[in-house]
């Protein structure tokens, strides 16, 4: 037994004297100035109020706190996921990453478009089968929202208007002309869109090996390119996919064969990005609808405020079971189970975890399991207790003694945590980050915040009074 | 307090084989009611103003091509209808009939198509094994310095012939709720059943460490004595742990509303069958097995 018993009563005593106490006073404030911040995090309005009567008071100027809201998943605030199949059979191997890159992309413009707050927008393999994912939260007008992310990408060369012309728009924008808003003051289309480009593709100059993105039109949509290229020598041309400007390079001489060649100072990201968009306006890959989620927003409001109503009760249950059955040591990991929560909630926002339903479920359990580390201890230090050793050396012991347990314990649950984060679905995945992030954090407090909170309140006394710390 | 945890280990053996035997039975004779998520399929709900006869609303739905269909009223208000898989289309045109009944407003709709839910019955499934080898691997890690009376990796395989106990009797419940209650086996579920699986194995390495911790501490002349006195040894925190974790879990099951419920249940159950086979079957399979070795 002697192994871990080694010291002496006397040098217990100093654990309190001297650096050991000034290093635990350090601790128990960076403890005290974390929670402050993250629990201004989680609800920034007590900060606010108080910042701003100090701020009334004294005539300084201290900010208000910084607002990040908690991401909700679509089963909690309503939303629309939708799940397309992208038809692939047409295209090369080696082109069909790069042509789902590019749909992706224009969805996500669409999306943007249509003003979904925050849209997610994902590749999926899966076998031989190419898919986009799409969560909208918040969308529940779902069939407008299927009928813009199905349209064809529109792809579209325009030329410049007329000088006299774009004055005269924009000096009626200026005037705020109502109509005239909505005119584009430079560009007019022109015949060649999408249907004429046959390729597009990144290539690098012979030369000076800059990367440039090479146009293949087909046969008709040469000539026309010839033609419009022939009218605007010297000016520009703009293309434009959905809608708005993606490049607009300068003609330096009629081209004809059909091909063309976009350059300008491109990094490498950006052609290869282009070509990617106009492939996507050009060849257009057929997607296919194939699930749709659509949830009001009521059902994840009522599971909302029924599982947090769940997870209060709760939460002062095990508060009132750790002091009943651990007395004031039970009072401290109360304390940094409090403290646990707020830092959890803080994460939540910052990495930021999107909370869903099982997630806020996998949470409320995590609240159960993270006294867990606090009873191996003060279990240990019990033992300790009863071998005759005081207060303090019982806890310091204690952890000693339960920490191989601790680690294998939440290193187990933790891996398959990983597990489900990897392999899951998306919906796994929130849950599987808040059992992670949920037992990291419990491991720290039930170790660090709890010991320290009993060190610092703990004063070497006699033995008697121990009887209250545990 | 020394509580023979070990000694009617033949009563244990028979009273979970049973279990487990009959939980194997019911999971082939009527399998897993599985929700939308895996069948493929569309589920609605709908909050009618006044909600009519599901004959009513059954008449509506005769004109589309839905296959089978079950309409069931949920809430004051609702209905939850399910066929199958639809599109877009199909939906905008009855949400046009049902609105001729009474005015309507949708809660969800899911329409699911047969590939997704086929892969996620396949993916949850390696989901599930990829979890129990990793945790084989970890223990036989942790343990590494175990040889005797049993090696590290022996620790493992017991972990996991436990595990796969612990989840077969919560599934025992949901094919029985899904046979006779209509209960659907649904994601949140599974995501019940792999938390099962973290909690219990981390009851399953307490009660291993603390072996190991004995093992180590001294020369130590019966296997089986150590063991019992190691579970005699963390019984007070397996209780309290056990304790604080239902406690959550039942105010989730009685306030936590429809979708939680049977996420709670599943996991209460998992968590007292876990608890029960960490303390009984775990410890006296490590004891059955160095008997076999050491004969």
């Amino acid at each position: 037994m002697g192994l871990f018993f080694k010291k002496t009563e006397s040098s217990e005593r100093s654990n309190y004297s001297g650096k050991q106490t000034k290093k635990v006073r350090l601790i128990i404030l960076a403890i005290f100035v974390l929670t402050i911040l993250a629990g201004s995090l989680d609800y920034p309005v007590l900060w606010d109020k108080s910042v701003n009567w100090i701020n009334s008071k004294v005539g300084i100027n201290i900010p208000q706190f910084h607002k990040i809201p908690f991401k909700l998943g679509l089963d909690l605030q309503g939303g629309t996921h939708l799940v397309y199949q992208a038809d692939l059979s047409t295209i090369d191997m080696g082109e069909r990453d790069a042509s789902l890159e590019g749909i992706r992309d224009v969805i996500e413009r669409r999306v943007n478009l249509f003003g979904v707050a925050e849209p997610i927008v994902q590749i999926n393999r899966s076998g031989e089968s190419y898919r986009l994912i799409v969560d909208l939260p918040g969308v529940t007008d779902v069939k407008s929202a299927i009928d813009m992310i199905g349209a064809t990408p529109y792809l579209e060369f325009k030329e410049q208007k007329e000088q006299a012309e774009t004055d005269a728009i924009l000096k009626k924008q200026q005037e705020g002309d109502v109509e005239a808003q909505n005119i584009d003051p430079y560009f007019k289309s022109t015949q060649l869109t999408g249907r004429y480009l046959k390729k597009s593709q990144m290539t690098f100059d012979q030369t000076t090996n800059n990367p440039h993105v090479s146009l293949e039109f087909t046969d008709e949509g040469g000539k026309i390119f010839a033609e419009l290229t022939k009218n605007n020598v010297g000016k520009v041309l703009a293309i434009y996919l959905d809608g708005s400007p993606i490049s607009i390079p300068r003609v330096e001489q009629e081209i004809s064969g059909g091909k063309a060649q976009i350059t300008g100072t491109f990094t490498l990201e950006e052609a290869k990005e282009l070509a990617q968009r106009l492939n996507a306006g050009a060849l257009p890959v057929p997607i296919n609808l194939i699930s749709q989620q659509n949830l009001g927003a009521s059902l994840g409001h009522e599971s909302l405020t029924e599982s947090l109503k769940a997870g209060i009760i709760g939460f002062l249950a095990i508060l009132l079971f750790m002091i009943i059955f651990y007395r004031l040591s039970g009072f401290f990991a109360a304390i940094s189970l409090i403290i646990y929560v707020i830092f959890i909630l803080a994460l939540f926002k910052l990495i930021p975890v999107t909370l869903t339903l099982a997630g806020i479920a996998g949470f409320l359990l995590s609240m159960g399991m993270a006294v867990d580390a606090n009873m191996l201890i003060f279990s240990r230090a019990k033992e300790e207790l009863k071998a005759g050793r005081n207060f303090s050396d019982a806890i310091t012991n204690g952890t000693k003694r339960a920490w191989p347990s601790i680690r294998d314990g939440n290193f187990t649950t933790i891996l398959v945590g990983l597990v489900l984060f990897v392999f899951g679905t998306s919906f796994v995945k929130g849950f599987a980050l808040t059992l992670i992030v949920g037992n990291l954090v419990s491991m720290f407090s039930a170790i660090v915040i709890t010991n320290y909170l009993i060190k610092f309140f703990h004063r070497a006394k006699p033995e008697k009074s121990d009887k209250i710390w545990l | 307090m020394n509580f023979p945890f070990v000694k009617y280990y033949k009563f244990h053996y028979i009273a979970t084989g049973i279990m487990v035997i009959v939980s194997i039975f019911c999971l082939f004779k009527f399998g897993l009611n599985l929700s939308t998520d895996f069948l493929g399929g569309t589920i609605w709900e709908v909050d009618f103003d006044s909600r009519p006869a599901n004959s009513v609303i059954q008449e509506k739905l005769n004109k589309f091509d839905l296959g089978e269909t079950t309409i069931q009223p949920t809430g004051e208000k609702g209905v939850i209808l399910r066929f199958k898989n639809i599109d877009e289309s199909v939906h905008q045109q009855m949400f046009s009939s049902l609105e001729e009944i009474s005015k309507i407003q949708e809660k969800r709709f899911e329409s699911i198509g047969p590939t997704i839910g086929k892969e996620l019955r396949q993916k949850t499934i390696i989901l599930v094994i990829v979890s129990l080898v990793a945790l084989l691997i970890y223990i036989a890690i942790a343990f590494r310095k175990l040889t005797w009376p049993i090696a590290g990796w022996q620790y493992g395989l017991v972990s996991i012939i436990t595990l796969t106990i612990d989840v077969l009797v919560p599934l025992l419940v949901l094919v029985l709720l899904g046979r006779f209650e209509n209960i659907q086996f649904t994601i949140p579920i599974v995501a019940a059943l792999l938390t099962v699986i973290g909690y219990t194995m981390n009851d399953k390495v307490i009660v291993f460490d603390r072996v190991r911790e004995n093992l180590l501490k001294s020369k130590v002349d019966s296997f089986s004595d150590t063991v019992n006195q190691s579970l005699n040894q963390i019984i007070g925190r397996s209780l309290s742990t056990g304790f604080c974790t239902l406690l959550i879990l039942f105010i989730l099951f009685i306030f936590g509303g429809e979708t939680l419920k049977y996420f709670a249940l599943t996991l209460i159950i998992g968590i007292v069958v876990g608890t029960y086979t960490s303390l009984f079957i775990a410890s006296a399979l490590l004891i059955t097995w160095s008997k076999r070795e050491h004969k």
